[in-house]
């Protein structure tokens, strides 16, 4: 596995709630993210990725406890729409198309590197 | 002349350019030829018939490839057709290419694809912008007419102010995603490019409306938006944000978007001022909302059921994160780590709760707004387009091009980029008309009469047609 040391970046203070430091650890993220970064990734991402936290760290100076959450992208009329069809069988995908470009596939099926 | 013949001359007019351009990431010479003949074989009048289109590489059609502008998709092959796609072949439509873009749509400058920038034709140390700045220079340079791309946060937009053309956002869920490369599902749409705006509306009213494999797409009735194109704007009333209008813009761009005001005064619109009071916070709310849904949407390429998958990994573990490290992109990362960061423990409540919040009051604006307006002009971006490379060391700088595009994606609101002049050193500059929901045939006739009455005087330096 790649190098996986802690690497931390000092953020902002936060405006709203008040608390007085957030630290990013880039790797840790990264490792969340199925992500192997080297650390000269992580020390360029870094201080960008806090540049850009401090940024947004703007929406806490809004007052937003009496608002409803906006929740995906509908619009009311989409909401309306009926999305329900009948159960059905109707064709898909074959076999062969369905694992026809995986990188390793045997059988109709994918293999992965061994877990354990 | 038959399409077969004119087909041709569009395959061959790609080819030139592209090597100045890069803006085609394939040319399906093969398969447009097959499609061309068909059509010249067939009596049936249809809506689009023989009509050249470029198609942005994250839609899919059946047997090209699909690479997401990305080395982890970069030998994928799409085994369908989008929804869009189909319903342009069934009209007569022939897709020509598969037109270049950001990586997975990240980006506002067509720097960040895998397979080398797009060059903007009216001058090519220049970015077109993005994420589909293929499909905008193919449609400039004036390959074809018109164009698919896909917008999040203004990938259709941006890129059609700084190529000097029309680009249209539909209202969300206008235009099927069934077949578009998820990025942040709650944002994204399929939007067009046109040389002119009846370039978009022809397109749009053949491929909207309600797709039961998008279960986001609304069943709301799809007028003939060509109809629409009366010219008559008399009286309609457009919404000005003064506070948008000030800092912040380019000296150029200000004058324009002035002068913009001035040309609608004299088609009989009247201009009366609106606020929009949470704009401002649109790009640190899309960041949140958009690169959340991404951390969520590309956790699928993992090297397991397509694309690319990284060699010797000790075991899965290691597979995904070697494939996923070596198969994205500097942008790609960046976001996903970003997306991540917002969606994990104890910072969710902090950072995508309360996006969603402000994207409500995002959205309460525009709802506001309509009440007293027809349309909101603003410009389509603060600046024209910048040199390639001057903003690849600062994402921040990048982000804020998008400043007055990401609002519409948000709100859900239909918007269009339509030319309203040049900068000082010979750069398109574009006007923004965004429109209440479900209200596209009112700001393509608006954007349509503009450019009629208005239209752009100069061409690219790259230009085929």
């Amino acid at each position: 596995m790649p190098n996986c040391e802690a690497v931390f970046w000092k953020l902002p203070p936060r405006i709203f709630p008040a608390e007085s430091e957030i630290f990013m650890d880039v790797k840790h993220v990264a490792k969340l993210a199925h992500i192997a970064i080297t650390d000269e990734e992580a020390a360029l991402y870094g201080p960008q990725l806090a540049g850009i936290v401090e940024y947004i760290e703007q929406l806490n100076t809004l007052d937003t406890d009496a608002v409803e959450p906006m929740l995906g992208g509908l619009t009311v009329e989409g909401e309306a729409t009926r999305t329900i069809r009948a159960d059905e069988v109707r064709a898909s995908f074959t076999p062969e198309e369905a694992t026809g470009q995986a990188p390793d596939p045997v059988a109709g099926h994918f293999r992965v590197p061994k877990v354990l | 002349m038959s399409i077969v013949n004119e087909i041709g001359r569009v395959l061959d007019n790609a080819e030139r350019v592209n090597d100045e351009l890069n803006s085609f990431l394939s040319i399906e010479r093969t398969g447009a030829l097959e499609q061309a003949a068909a059509f010249d074989a067939s009596a049936g009048d249809l809506p689009l018939k023989g009509f050249a289109i470029g198609i942005k590489d994250n839609i899919c059609v059946k047997g090209m490839q699909a690479t997401c502008g990305s080395r982890i998709l970069a030998n994928y092959k799409a085994h369908y057709d989008a929804t869009a796609v189909e319903r342009l072949k069934v009209a007569g439509a022939v897709i020509v290419g598969k037109t270049n873009m950001d990586e997975f749509a990240m980006g506002s400058s067509n720097e960040s694809s895998a397979f080398g920038t797009v060059r903007n034709p009216w001058d090519i140390e220049r970015v077109p912008g993005g994420s589909s700045g293929g499909s905008a220079a193919a449609v400039a340079s004036g390959v074809v007419r018109a164009a698919l791309g896909s917008e999040t946060g203004g990938s259709v937009r941006q890129p059609a102010a700084f190529c000097g053309i029309a680009g249209l956002k539909p209202t969300y869920g206008r235009i099927s995603r069934y077949g578009l490369v998820a990025f942040a599902s709650s944002l994204d749409n399929i939007g067009i490019f046109g040389q002119e705006v009846p370039d978009i509306a022809n397109v749009l009213s053949v491929v909207a409306g309600r797709d039961p494999l998008d279960s986001t797409s609304a069943d709301v009735e799809v007028p003939d938006y060509a109809d629409e194109l009366t010219g008559d704007i008399n009286g309609k009333r457009i919404g000005i944000v003064r506070d948008l209008i000030g800092e912040g813009l380019d000296h150029d761009v200000k004058d324009s978007i002035e002068q913009a005001i001035e040309n609608l005064k004299k088609l009989g619109a009247v201009p009366v001022n609106i606020e929009l009071p949470h704009a401002k916070y649109g790009i640190a709310v899309y960041y949140i909302i958009a690169t959340a849904e991404a951390s969520s949407n590309l956790a699928r390429f993992d090297g397991v059921r397509y694309g690319f998958r990284a060699e010797e990994a000790a075991g899965l573990r290691e597979m995904y994160m070697k494939t996923r490290e070596e198969g994205f992109g500097a942008e790609v990362k960046r976001r996903i780590l970003l997306g991540t960061y917002v969606l994990s423990s104890g910072y969710y409540d902090a950072y995508y709760a309360k996006a969603q919040k402000v994207r409500a009051l995002i959205k309460q604006d525009y709802v506001r707004a309509f009440a007293s307006c027809d349309a909101i002009l603003t410009a389509t971006s603060p600046t024209t387009a910048f040199k390639i490379g001057e903003r690849l060391d600062d994402p921040l700088a990048m982000y804020l091009s998008d400043i007055f595009t990401v609002s519409a994606n948000l709100a859900g609101v239909p918007a269009v980029s339509v030319p309203c002049g040049l900068s000082s050193e010979g750069m398109p500059i574009g006007l923004q008309l965004v429109g209440n929901f479900w209200g596209e045939a009112e700001i393509l006739r608006i954007a349509s009469a503009y450019e009629t009455a208005f239209p752009l005087i100069g061409k690219p330096s790259v230009f085929v047609g």
